[in-house]
């Protein structure tokens, strides 16, 4: 979305400020704090180039795989982009909003599956960050304190998400098996809790296997942030709180969590994006395809693009996913922000 | 600062149930990779009947797994250095010049990283198909084409992380190289490279790791010719029979470079995270 701008920015600003950079520069260095602003005695026109020549091959790779996709997915949304224009986009006829009405049409059997997705994948987002932000803080506060053996532990704790992913959900998929599966024969033939043998993979289960895979996949990204935010947490106020009587609940609240607060702003945020994103799990585990009580959004547009090769459709209902995620992006960085000032 | 027995045995409870959760799939995972086949296809054991390594030498010839890894190895790698190189320019920028669009850059960057993958699929894969039609040059079901796509997945987060190592090297250090008559590349490669060199490491494996474990692409984007271990394993699944063994010891075998990369590491990763967040 900002990138054009970068684009501009990068391609205009040289040219526009060859002549007046040194002196901007000399401005910069002497208004700038010391310690931050390094000590460059401009030389010339061409210094001020430097940085825009440093940044352009990411520049030009970010244009060329993210930025123009983009542009192209939404002019894409706009055509009749069916098999018979694949292979020659040219002639596919423009259909302005056609695609947009007809997949977010809730009365139609289309917009009503995606409207179906669209809260499936809600619901397993919340759920699944939660659960790994849950995960998360339990590992990092009870490893916080050095214990003998507390680096074997970290290690098990990120090993999950230092697997490859397809490697560690298709070893969920065969725990998850009906008659080979650890699952089922924990549950039923050693504790005999369950009479039947559950499919874990298909039908209602499946929203659950799939949430407990995913949370076993991310916890430990969020132990791993969690981890680096408690390193800044200094031991006095621990002392402190301590001192004060404060116990191990009193300083979770107190003490752990405010600090915490910057970490877990950024943490919440990535791991929703991503889950709500995913698309390895649910295919990887279901091989290929979801059953309907786990069809994550995003491989309910992969079928459906891939099924019916629409791929105007498809690409509509990507620019309304993305423009969903913006909003609630932005909403949660003005409130977060908001109440960051409040609190100040 | 004294631990209560409520405290200690907490600890002890949450540690056990967390590492029961994370360790059960990772035993299955080692220990089905020593089954016989019957093991795997009536019922679950928890050890092998008879502990065998046959399942590391059939997995080559169940699947073509060899030219999976080839082809995984050879993309991921490529893309991986070449991932850091772009990376390591964009971030001596980003760190230690002030220029017009520098915040601009940082964020559109990052927020790229966030966008839903299918968003980039459906047009990359027109244009990769539409680009080979019009001018020969093949991107799709090549491994070349694979390169540039994960090359920028991991760029946005290896910039990041090279920024946060870059601005924790003291400005001192290219001042004094600029007063020896050193320019600003040479006190790149001279000064600030050798000063990063675990966190350039860190962020290499980050982006090879990235590449390695890429399902989304790989599955759209690559033939049998260039298929990638991603979409390959799932070739063990034929319609008579589940080769659950040696899905298992494949899948060990892919996983051990990069677990063992990303753990000899956290630190670093750590140190970075720490340092892209304190901005």
């Amino acid at each position: 979305m900002l990138s054009p701008t970068t684009a501009t920015d990068s391609e205009r600003t040289p040219m526009a400020t060859s002549t007046t950079a040194p002196d901007a520069d000399r401005r910069e260095s002497r208004a700038g704090s010391p310690a931050r602003g390094p000590a460059r005695r401009p030389r010339g026109p061409r210094r001020s180039l430097l940085p825009y020549l440093l940044l352009a091959p990411a520049v030009v790779l970010e244009l060329a795989i993210h930025v123009i996709p983009m542009v192209v997915g939404v002019w894409m949304s706009l055509l009749e982009l069916t098999q018979f224009h694949i292979r020659d986009w040219s002639t596919a006829p423009f259909v302005g909003w056609e695609n947009y009405r007809a997949t977010l049409d809730l009365n139609s059997a289309a917009g009503k599956e995606l409207l179906h997705s669209f809260w499936i994948t809600l619901a397993y987002s919340l759920l699944s960050v939660g659960f790994a932000w849950l995960l998360g803080i339990s590992a990092a506060v009870v490893l916080q304190r050095p214990f003998r053996g507390r680096a074997i532990l970290r290690a098990l704790f990120l090993t999950p998400y230092a697997l490859p992913v397809y490697a560690a959900v298709i070893t969920w998929s065969f725990l998850l098996q009906r008659d080979t599966g650890l699952v089922n024969h924990v549950l039923v033939d050693q504790l005999g809790l369950l009479g039947e043998r559950p499919f874990w993979l298909i039908g209602d289960n499946s929203f659950w296997s799939l949430l407990v895979v995913s949370v076993w996949r991310n916890w430990p990204f969020a132990f791993l942030c969690l981890m680096a935010g408690l390193q800044n947490v200094p031991g006095e106020l621990y002392e402190a709180a301590a001192i004060d009587g404060a116990g191990f609940w009193r300083r979770l609240r107190s003490v752990t969590l405010p600090m915490l607060r910057p970490v877990n702003l950024v943490l919440l945020l990535v791991l929703f994006l991503w889950t709500f994103n995913d698309f390895n799990t649910p295919f990887v585990l279901f091989g290929g395809s979801a059953p309907e009580q786990a069809d994550l959004i995003s491989i309910h547009i992969y079928r459906s693009s891939f099924k019916t090769w629409d791929f105007g459709s498809g690409s509509a209902m990507s620019v309304a996913l993305l423009l969903f995620l913006l909003v609630v992006s932005a909403a949660y960085l003005l409130i977060t922000n908001r109440r960051r000032d409040d609190h100040a | 600062m004294r631990e209560t027995a409520g405290e200690r045995w907490g600890r002890r409870i949450v540690l056990t149930l967390l590492t029961l959760f994370a360790v059960i799939p990772l035993y299955v995972m080692v220990t089905s990779a020593a089954k016989p086949l019957q093991d795997v296809q009536n019922g679950f054991t928890w050890w092998p009947s008879r502990p065998t390594l046959q399942p590391f030498v059939d997995m080559w010839s169940t699947v073509p797994l060899a030219r999976y890894l080839v082809n995984s190895l050879v993309v991921s790698s490529i893309a991986a250095v070449c991932s850091v190189a772009v990376a390591i320019f964009a971030a001596f920028a980003v760190s230690r010049y002030r220029f017009r669009g520098r915040g601009v850059f940082s964020v559109t960057v990052l927020s790229t990283q966030m966008f839903p993958g299918i968003l980039f699929l459906l047009p990359l894969f027109l244009i990769y198909v539409n680009l080979g039609n019009a001018t020969g040059i093949e991107l799709y079901a090549s491994r070349t084409g694979l390169v540039i796509t994960y090359l920028t997945f991991s760029l946005p987060f290896s910039i990041w992380m090279l920024v946060g190592y870059f601005d924790s090297i003291p400005r001192g250090l290219d001042e004094a190289a600029q007063v020896d008559g050193a320019g600003p590349l040479r006190t790149l490669f001279q000064v600030i490279l050798p000063a990063a060199v675990p966190g350039v490491v860190a962020v290499t494996v980050y982006a090879f790791m990235t590449a390695w474990g890429e399902v989304l692409f790989a599955s759209v984007m690559t033939d049998e010719g260039s298929r990638t271990l991603a979409v390959g394993l799932q070739g063990y699944s034929t319609q008579f029979n589940v080769y659950w063994n040696q899905i298992m010891a494949a899948s060990l075998v892919v996983s051990i470079p990069v677990v063992v990369g990303f753990l000899a590491l956290q630190r670093y990763f750590v140190a970075g995270l720490t340092a892209g967040a304190v901005k």
